[in-house]
């Protein structure tokens, strides 16, 4: 039965984990996820999830606790942030090489130095080239969400391929907010039985798994991978499609918020999104035309969706709450600016970079972006391509 | 006691037409361990010798269940094998009446080094798994680095002798102490040289439940610089002049499991290896003098702890 619960992002993906009850649970604590594992063990020692939870001495090994346990043939979840997604850096490019749909929650933590505990993404940008299908959460809701329909796509025999779900750290893992909480027996249903393929445990095949590839094989097998990931497109839109039609809570690439007749438009993820829907209704209430874009699926980028959904505008903010030192601009924005080139008319495209170790971003910085897009919008003309938003300098 | 005939007569579980060095230790040592179960099996590599010259796609030598993720963690991996295992024989997705062993292994790198904490972890949480270093003294996979089971004296790539150096300063770290500190139920030093005891101990460590640790030294011609064809008769000579004694932990209690009729001097394990050569110049007595004074310390207080 569904019902509403008093829950913050920790516990929505905890809650999550019991009603899908994985096989194998391996986990390190690290603020500000370490309330998840917490909240798992004491369901495993209250006898509420049946599958092994494991307590392994390092991240590192938590990721090849489920990488061994993945192979093995089951289904296996992890959660992490910051430091720890760090120190996993290695094994999450070995899980996706080995085509092993692992599920991670991760409460997006910033990376050190200097050390933060608070929330920005520069730990999961940092993996966006590992190879796993990333998913950004706006609330608690959608933490829960995102995380339940992880497994279907992370599973799914075309794609087969790990999924992380992040949930901004502290503003989102720590905040309390009323969640709709589905029956248990829905959730099983819609994740459906774990299907095997070479397991390890069905030892009568003798199966070799992470052999050595040399000049002659290693190409085509890193392209099958790619493969993978590719295909999960489709699979993403098929599960939030279903998952709409079941509970009422449609899921897709991205969110359009009063972008119907917009000439600018903000991008950014995650829960900065909801304060930026305060901020465009403001401005929509002072009469402009803009409207939000906010990207759920980061990998596999859903770039000509988002380009066709931003090239009527006249310009765009990207927001990133991770930088990118050196680069010609932050992940997000070098994404949306590139799936933009073929198209003429294009929009001109911004960055500014915000909230780094969890500083906060309000209306007010909103609406200053809104400004700066207006006169972008009326000279056609950009000044600065790249900034910064609620920083001293 | 078994029989080299009956082990003969098993199938081989690591099959002919890997790549490794002529004498290498290392297909000897799993011919013998994996012949030490019959039940079905899981085995977790580390990037490593045995890894690299058995699985080089798309040939594969193994005729078990196998798996390689990464260098410093063969110890978590298999974990995480044992663990589904676990669940799903819980949840009735594995018969009850099935039973199958699980065995990390990798090389004194891979064991004493990168992965001591992924071992510790795994021992320390009690999963139901055999490790197996095999110990050949350096990172040979990698063209003969030192490492921390590299013995003092040894001329490594990374402890080169030289001038102003006899090579690897340090005296080598006591792993299989390390392990018995787990207060695991079976831990266990051993070598090709004895295959008895080798197959002896091998068939414990799967049978215990809980983890156990098997270490065992491993010639490695390549980097130890000898004559092939004498590596077993080398090995030997480890556990004559005490360099590696044979000895079990089982649940805390130490026993011997061989003692040399008359023990002898360090020199008859060091004169043979090229990558000892050094140490005959007059300036560096001084570390053959430790050597034999440290290898007899040990000696003793082995002793000691066998007679408690």
């Amino acid at each position: 039965m569904s019902t509403l619960k008093t829950l913050n992002g920790n516990q929505t993906i905890a809650e999550a984990v019991r009603q899908v009850d994985p096989d194998v649970m391996a986990a390190y604590p690290i603020t500000p996820s370490t309330a998840i594992v917490e909240t798992i063990a004491k369901f495993k020692a209250d006898g509420l999830i049946s599958g092994e939870f494991v307590c392994p001495e390092s991240e590192h090994s938590a990721m090849s606790v489920c990488i061994g346990a993945a192979s093995a043939g089951g289904r296996v979840m992890t959660a992490t942030a910051s430091q720890g997604l760090a120190l996993m850096w290695e094994m999450l490019y070995i899980a996706a090489g080995l085509r092993l749909p692992i599920v991670a929650g991760i409460a997006n933590r910033a990376l050190s130095a200097p050390i933060n505990i608070h929330g920005d993404h520069s730990d999961t940008m940092g993996a966006r080239d590992a190879g796993w299908i990333q998913i950004y959460s706006e609330n608690c809701q959608e933490a829960y969400d995102n995380f339940i329909q992880a497994f279907r796509i992370a599973e799914h025999l075309d794609v087969r391929t790990p999924v992380l779900v992040g949930l901004d750290g502290f503003i989102i893992s720590h905040s309390m907010e009323v969640v709709q909480v589905e029956g248990d027996e829905k959730i099983k249903d819609f994740v459906g039985e774990y299907q095997s393929v070479y397991p390890l445990l069905d030892t009568s095949r003798k199966i070799t798994v992470g052999p050595l590839d040399f000049t002659d094989y290693y190409f085509e097998h890193k392209r099958n991978q790619m493969a993978g990931i590719e295909n999960a497109p489709g699979v993403i839109q098929q599960v939030g499609k279903e998952y709409g039609e079941k509970f009422g809570r449609y899921y897709g690439f991205f969110e359009e918020y009063r972008m119907e007749d917009a000439e600018t438009c903000i991008v950014v993820m995650s829960s900065a999104a909801g304060t930026c829907k305060d901020a465009i209704d403001e401005l929509r209430n002072e009469g402009k035309k803009i409207g939000l874009l906010k990207p759920r699926i980061f990998r596999p980028f859903p770039a000509k969706e988002i380009a066709l959904a931003l090239k009527g505008t006249r310009a765009v903010a990207v927001l990133d709450r991770s930088a990118c030192p050196g680069a010609f601009g932050a992940p997000l924005f070098t994404e949306i600016r590139n799936a933009l080139y073929d198209y003429d008319p294009r929009p001109k495209v911004v960055n500014y970079v915000y909230g780094l170790g969890g500083r906060d971003i309000k209306v007010e910085h909103f609406k200053d972006v809104a400004e700066k897009l207006d006169k972008i919008a009326e000279t056609g003309k950009v000044e600065e391509i790249y900034g910064y938003l609620n920083l001293r300098e | 006691m078994v029989k080299l005939k009956d082990l003969a007569q098993m199938e081989d579980r690591l099959v002919a037409g890997h790549g490794m060095c002529l004498g290498c230790g290392i297909p000897l040592i799993f011919k013998v361990v994996l012949r030490a179960t019959e039940d079905p099996l899981v085995i977790a590599n580390a990037t490593g010798c045995l890894e690299v010259c058995t699985t080089i796609f798309p040939r594969t030598a193994w005729n078990v269940t196998w798996i390689h993720s990464a260098f410093e963690n063969a110890a978590s991996t298999i974990a995480g094998v044992e663990a589904m295992y676990n669940a799903l024989k819980r949840k009735g997705k594995i018969p009850k009446d099935k039973t199958i062993k699980f065995l990390g292994t990798g090389g004194d790198g891979g064991t004493y080094d990168i992965g001591l904490q992924a071992l510790s972890g795994t021992m320390e949480r009690g999963h139901d798994v055999v490790y197996l270093c095999y110990d050949n003294n350096a990172y040979a996979n990698t063209g003969g680095q030192r490492s921390s089971a590299t013995p003092l004296g040894a001329s490594a790539t990374t402890s080169p002798a030289g001038t102003h150096s006899p090579g690897k300063l340090q005296w080598r770290k006591d792993l299989t102490k390390i392990l018995t500190a787990h207060n695991i139920p079976y831990v266990a030093q051993a070598s090709p040289s004895r295959w008895q005891d080798l197959y002896n101990k091998a068939k414990k460590a799967f049978e215990v439940e809980g983890p156990a640790f098997l270490n065992v030294l491993c010639m490695c011609p390549t980097e130890w610089k000898y004559d092939e064809s004498k590596g077993v008769e080398l090995a030997k000579i480890a556990t004559d002049t005490c360099v590696w004694p044979l000895y079990e932990v089982e649940n805390g209690k130490y026993k011997l499991n061989y003692k040399p009729k008359e023990k002898k001097p360090i020199l008859e394990w060091i004169k043979p290896q090229g990558r000892f050569r050094h140490l005959f110049k007059e300036e560096n007595a001084w570390v053959l003098e430790e050597f034999q004074k440290k290898v007899d310390e040990e000696w003793e207080e082995l002793n000691r702890l066998a007679s408690i």
